[in-house]
């Protein structure tokens, strides 16, 4: 069973250049993939073709099937009953998903509501989401709009939103930049306890191959919107095969030697 | 030597909210001297930066750029404040004029500061662009073209393009892939040695912080729990805050473990 088919996917602007190039992926509940690559090499684009988001005037082609929805060339009106509920997506930047003119608990009662929940009920399950994603002061971020959050507050709330639908696929493209180490390391074990209790998938885009390597059980390497390597987490971060995979690798390393040399370990 | 920039013993609480999100911070930058701000989402980080670029006013205490006290009323000081201090936002989208091409974005603080006309402006917009590894053509499209790796190196690119003394970064390598982070962090480190810049960088990437500043405050809730050289701060904390950050830090798998 997957709940996630991406066969030959190719992205193209109006213009006629291709972004993304051809990729095919799959998940099935309870999976967690992992997405890495160059900066600009597709990752977005291919997380916002999944629920029929990209930009306007980008053209998807080849076939995304989502809980047995084709996404490709689906009307809005299809599409609408596909997000939320089958996938939900945290957007690489938060600001641009919430709604600047809206009080952080009002964005997160909508798909609360959605689900039944009313009055008292439903301003408990709204503290309760914020709660979750570790937010101290949970009844202030509820009265509060986005510009009046820290960065790391803004994506919490973002990712609260999408795990408020309980989607049976999880997006999140980037989702724990704005997070200090610890509090990063909490989400993290947030998102594995909804994997196994609720069979959730995850697809997970990022840059930090740590964080990648506890989440994910499987990566997929981008370059240029193309796939240039797959496989077991363990086995691309600690025998790359591919050059880019390799680099990206050594990248990574190097950065971490350069703290422990400063730290002196 | 006077400090560049300096935090006397500052407050900060916003509008509305009897809380104060910064109490009572004194930091100093001296040149040459790179600090970065480290510490929980939510402890006041951004905030600093605000109130060091008098976007925001001490609720009591004392900002101080080059010895004198900062006050947006003072034109000359401002004047000097602009030619030195450049600044990279946490949120790269929102602070690029979506309307508004790339190379005219990157220009903008050589037209206001009258270094180079709309006209003469075009080597040195490319030259930044460049360095930061995006395209020439980059400079003929628009914000929403670009992904969020691209966005935050745009932005770092408009504050490097008049060679400032001083940069104020919040974030500035988040969603830059590790090799890209790498390329980023080694342009940094030359503009110090070849330009003499001081950064004061907030980052949650450790990595990042050792690798480009000398000096690390740790903040936690509004305050100041800990500061000095980065290799004691990061090497040997004081504070369990900070021994919490450094033993949070995710690590790869090892090579054969
Ligand atoms: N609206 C658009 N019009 C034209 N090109 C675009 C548009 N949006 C994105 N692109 C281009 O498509 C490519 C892929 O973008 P995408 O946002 O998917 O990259 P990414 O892998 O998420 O990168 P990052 O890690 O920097 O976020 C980039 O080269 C980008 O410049
Ligand atoms: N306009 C505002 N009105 C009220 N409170 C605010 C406002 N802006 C920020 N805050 C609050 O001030 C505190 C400090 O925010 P700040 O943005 O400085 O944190 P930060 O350390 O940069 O966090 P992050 O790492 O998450 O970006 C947070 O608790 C935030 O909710
Ligand atoms: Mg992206
Ligand atoms: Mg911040």
């Amino acid at each position: 069973m997957t709940i996630l088919d991406i066969r030959d996917l190719t992205i193209r602007t109006a213009g006629g250049r291709v972004l993304v190039d051809g990729l095919s992926l799959s998940l099935a509940p309870g999976q967690r993939l992992g997405l890495i690559g160059e900066s600009g090499s597709g990752k977005s684009l291919t997380s916002l073709a999944v629920l029929g988001l990209l930009p306007e005037g980008m053209a998807a082609s080849g076939s995304v099937e989502l809980a047995g929805t084709q996404v490709v060339g689906a009307s809005e009106r299809r599409l609408a009953k596909v997000r939320g509920r089958d996938a939900a997506i945290v957007f690489q930047e938060p600001l641009t998903a919430l709604d600047p003119l809206m009080r952080a608990g009002r964005q997160i009662a909508e798909p609360l509501r959605r689900r039944g929940l009313s009055g008292t009920e439903l301003r408990r399950a709204v503290l309760a989401a914020l709660e979750r994603v570790l937010l101290p002061e949970p009844e202030r971020i509820a009265r509060a709009f986005p510009h009046e959050m820290s960065g790391g507050q803004r994506q919490r709330v973002a990712l609260a939103m999408a795990l408020a639908c309980e989607p049976k696929l999880l997006i999140a493209d980037e989702p724990t930049t704005a997070l200090d180490v610890t509090v990063q390391a909490e989400l993290l074990d947030l998102l594995d306890a909804l994997v196994r209790e609720r069979e959730m998938a995850v697809l997970f885009v990022s840059h930090d191959l740590a964080v990648v390597a506890k989440v994910a059980d499987r990566v997929l390497v981008l370059k240029d919107g193309r796939a240039v390597e797959e496989g077991d987490v363990r086995d691309i971060v600690t025998a790359p095969r591919e050059p880019y995979t390799r680099a990206l690798v050594a990248s990574a390393r190097q950065l971490e030697s350069a703290l422990d040399r400063r730290s002196g370990r | 030597m006077t400090p560049v920039l300096e935090l006397d013993r500052v407050s900060f609480a916003y509008r509305g909210s009897a809380a104060p999100v910064v109490e009572d911070v004194s930091l100093t930058v001296a040149d040459g001297q790179s600090l970065a701000l480290v510490g929980e989402s939510g402890a006041g980080k951004t905030t600093l930066l605000r109130l060091l670029l008098g976007l925001t006013r001490p609720t009591s205490g004392t900002v101080r750029f080059g010895g004198d006290e900062l006050r947006l009323g003072d034109r000359e000081l401002m004047r000097r404040f602009r030619r030195g201090v450049q600044c990279v936002f946490q949120d790269p989208y929102s602070s690029l004029d979506p309307r508004r091409r790339i190379g005219s974005i990157v220009a903008e603080p050589l037209r206001s500061l009258g270094l180079e006309t709309r006209h003469t402006a075009g080597p040195r917009v490319a030259a930044a662009l460049e360095r930061v590894g995006l395209p020439a053509d980059a400079a003929e499209r628009y914000p929403h073209e670009f992904s969020g790796g691209q966005r935050q190196r745009v932005a770092i690119a408009r504050a490097t393009v008049c060679e400032p003394r001083v940069l104020l970064a919040d974030e500035p390598v988040s969603a830059l892939d590790v090799t890209t982070r790498v390329a980023v962090v080694e342009l940094l480190n030359e503009l110090k040695r070849e330009q003499g810049l001081t950064l004061v960088m907030v980052s949650h990437d450790l990595s990042v912080v050792a690798s480009l500043c000398e000096r690390t405050a740790v903040l936690e809730n509004g305050r100041v729990v800990e500061e000095g050289d980065t290799a004691r701060v990061l090497g040997a904390p004081a504070h369990p805050y900070t021994t919490r950050l450094v033993e949070s830090v995710p690590r790869l798998p090892g090579p054969r473990d």
